[in-house]
């Protein structure tokens, strides 16, 4: 084998090329190898709007989990004499001053040691019993009088476990301060403040569980659509397009008219699914369409990848290939749907309410406010801040999340890598 | 042709199988309701009861209800009466209310069609200029803002502070302006945004260079070269849009008074006006199918590298 000039001068140069291996070799070690979400993550705190967007909805889901513990006024209490369509002041208001309420001392405070030191006294006396079956009937009949007869349950609306430790927390910390109407009150004089506080979990939740539902809807059915391809495919595609033209609004209406009867309500509730439960799930169930086409779109594209085939190779099941290695790989274009999603979910909860066909009272949500804050609009008095500030609450959220989803578009988007 | 003709057939047989499902539905969920439509809070006569029921064939077999249904629609056209709006055929409502609801759509999409694709046009052209912020910052908010608290801001603006719209009433344009305008504006606000995305993209091609390398006059350029290519994402967005906008007239109806078919709808479907209800749906369900077939037509002839399938 004769050796070629080029092999020569390697020989030749041998040391020199080491010397430049080495050197690369260096410079190398110096480069950290960054992955695509760390990537795209850099990216998206580089853009201003996004990366503020990101912040403030993190804010603002802290907030609305923590609504509880704020010293927020009642967002039920009514007054109906002396407090309607207060515009906003900053005159204080302690919890339970409304003489109507018949709180001691006209305190909350007051009237939950109150209440509790009477329970308590009662819960001895019912220790005195010798009778193990009499105690624990009597011990049952005071937990149910605990839960009836809390002075919370005239401040709070149905409070949940961890709202009620919440709102215990809140009473021990700032006692009966509350802070002023800062919103202005609505037409029952409550507080709108406070109502905007506790209308933003309402509205966060069907905004976040419904998207999660059209998320797993979605994704799982455009995957397998994508993987299997074929007959199988050409029937899901087509179902899906039957169901575009299905206007969704009306099924909607049908469906919570007929959730609604009060025998189908008492029936469903045996079972532990209350109305706002069923609501996530229907408007889960119609977000689903553009995220189905779109993710199975990509497995399209994706199936024919060599680790699709060698996942077959090894014997990896259908399910697991389309669940374990496509559908991390469409994750992506899922987040930045997803983040569109929400506000459009959010939006049609508010449409929702102002039909009448939503969240219940006295439950709150963003849309339910913003129906009442139309009804009191008119031309003869002003009431401009009960449409303004649960308005804007909804905009400022809106807003965020398109931003958000904007700057996600683009930070995931690898075309746009390396750029700006 | 040939081939435009074959795609219309198999998409009206589509659509008839559509309607069908939507009325099978449509029908169990209406009969899964418990109680009757005559329940109400003051209970009703046996023997009226019984008559109400005959008249609407609601005491015969649910298998008979629904063939005897489904073949008046058939072979009559015949949505049969409706429930609770007395001596009315539900074919009667459609009639009065399907030319309300379809102007207002109509308006409402030729509104935002234009304005949305004017406003994205002249903010890609004009990228970076206080024209094109403002512009896009009005998108985000045509978007963010829900269409009935817009309304009722309009109605306050432009009825009672500078009143140069009537607030309600249906029949002469000045009447239509403003809730289409309501309607439309969330649809400006999206088209406005995809048609600025796709100008920048296109702006950005070959050809487009080649077509300036040439000589051609900006306004040329930008009409012929560049605005056809970025109009197809617009064009497809369109189905979504009309769905949209009916999805909207609902609450504008409201809003506005207006004797279209929305409000019935509401009225029909929390009064369990089964009938007239069954038959909104149907008539809906007719209009976005129509309207998708239009797009997706329109997009083939815009783009002669779709074929229609």
């Amino acid at each position: 084998m004769t050796a070629t000039p080029a092999s020569r001068s390697k020989l030749g140069n041998a040391s020199a090329n080491e010397a430049v291996l080495a050197k690369v070799l260096e410079e190398a070690s110096q480069i950290r190898g960054v992955s695509p979400w760390k990537d795209a993550w850099r990216r998206l705190l580089r853009n201003r709007p996004a990366a503020l967007s990101l912040v403030f909805l993190i804010g603002l889901g802290l907030t609305a989990f923590l609504t509880p513990l704020l010293p927020l006024q009642s967002p039920i209490d009514k007054d109906l004499d002396n407090r309607r369509f207060l515009p906003p002041s900053l005159e204080s208001v302690s919890m339970g001053s409304r003489p109507e309420l018949k709180f001691a001392d006209g305190k909350l405070t007051s009237q939950l040691s109150l209440f509790e030191a009477e329970m308590q006294t009662e819960r001895a006396a019912a220790m005195q019993v010798s009778d193990p079956e009499e105690r624990a009937k009597l011990l049952k009949a005071i937990e149910a009088r605990v839960r009836v007869e809390h002075p919370f349950n005239q401040v709070w609306n149905q409070l949940g476990s961890v709202s009620f430790t919440l709102c215990r927390i809140r009473v021990a910390v700032f006692g009966d301060y509350a802070v002023p109407s800062l919103f202005g009150t609505d037409k029952l004089g409550r507080d709108l403040l406070a109502r905007v506080f506790w209308g933003a979990r309402v509205s966060l939740i069907v905004g976040v569980v419904a998207t999660l539902v059209s998320l797993v809807i979605g994704v799982s059915y455009g995957a397998i659509a994508g993987y299997f391809g074929g007959t199988i495919d050409a029937i899901m595609m087509r179902i899906v397009d039957m169901l575009y033209s299905i206007p969704f609004i009306f099924v909607v209406i049908y469906l919570v008219t007929f959730l609604g009867e009060e025998k189908v309500k008492t029936w469903l509730e045996s079972y532990g699914i209350d109305q706002i439960t069923i609501f996530y799930i229907i408007i889960g169930a119609i977000y689903w369409l553009t995220m189905s086409r779109v993710v199975r779109g990509q497995v399209l594209s994706l199936r024919q990848e060599q680790f699709v085939e060698s996942a077959r190779t090894v014997g990896a099941s259908p399910m697991r290939i389309v669940f374990r290695h496509l559908v991390p790989n469409v994750l992506g274009i899922v987040i930045v749907y997803l983040t569109l999603t929400i506000p459009a979910v959010m939006l049609f909860e508010a449409f929702l309410s102002f039909l009448g066909l939503g969240v219940a009272p006295p439950d709150v949500s963003w849309g339910l406010l913003l129906n009442d804050g139309v009804e009191a609009l008119s031309s003869v008095k002003l009431f401009w801040w009960v449409v303004v500030f649960p308005g804007a609450a909804l905009a400022i959220t809106l807003f965020a999340l398109n931003f958000l989803g904007d700057g996600l578009r683009d930070a995931l988007d690898p075309k746009m890598k390396n750029r700006s | 042709m040939k081939e435009l003709l074959g795609f219309l057939v198999r998409r009206l047989g589509w659509m008839l199988l559509t309607l069908w499902a939507v009325y099978t539905v449509s029908f169990i969920l209406m009969k899964l309701i418990p109680g009757s439509p005559f329940s109400g809070e003051r209970a009703m006569p046996a023997a009226i009861e019984q008559q109400m029921r005959a008249r609407y064939n609601l005491d015969a077999p649910a298998i008979q209800q629904y063939w005897e249904y489904l073949w008046g629609i058939l072979s009559r056209g015949d949505l049969s009466w409706s429930i609770k709006l007395e001596d009315y055929s539900v074919n009667q409502v459609i009639a009065e209310g399907f030319p309300v609801s379809a102007s207002l759509a109509i308006c409402a999409l030729v509104f935002a069609i234009t304005l949305g694709v004017t406003a994205g046009v002249v903010s890609a052209v004009y990228r970076g200029s206080i024209m094109d912020v403002s512009m896009m910052a009005t998108a985000v908010m045509g978007i963010a803002i829900p269409n009935f608290v817009l309304a009722s801001l309009a109605i306050l603006l432009f009825v009672f502070l500078i009143p140069i719209f009537p607030a309600a009433g249906w029949g002469t344009l000045r009447q239509v302006v403003l809730p289409a305008m309501c309607l439309g504006a969330p649809v400006a606000a999206y088209i406005a945004r995809l048609m600025r995305a796709g100008m920048l993209e296109s702006l950005h091609r070959e050809h487009v260079r080649t077509a300036f390398a040439k000589g051609l006059p900006k306004r040329t350029v930008i009409l012929k070269h560049v605005l056809p290519g970025a109009l197809l994402p617009v064009v497809s967005y369109l189905g979504p849009a009309t769905a949209g906008v009916l999805t909207g007239s609902l609450v504008l109806e409201k809003i506005f008074a207006l004797p279209g078919m929305g409000s019935h709808f509401i009225y029909a479907a929390t009064q369990r006006d089964t009938t007239l209800a069954t038959g909104m749906v149907l008539t809906y369900t007719v209009l976005l199918f129509a309207m998708n077939t239009i797009v997706d037509v329109a997009y083939a002839v815009i783009d002669p590298r779709v074929e229609l399938e």
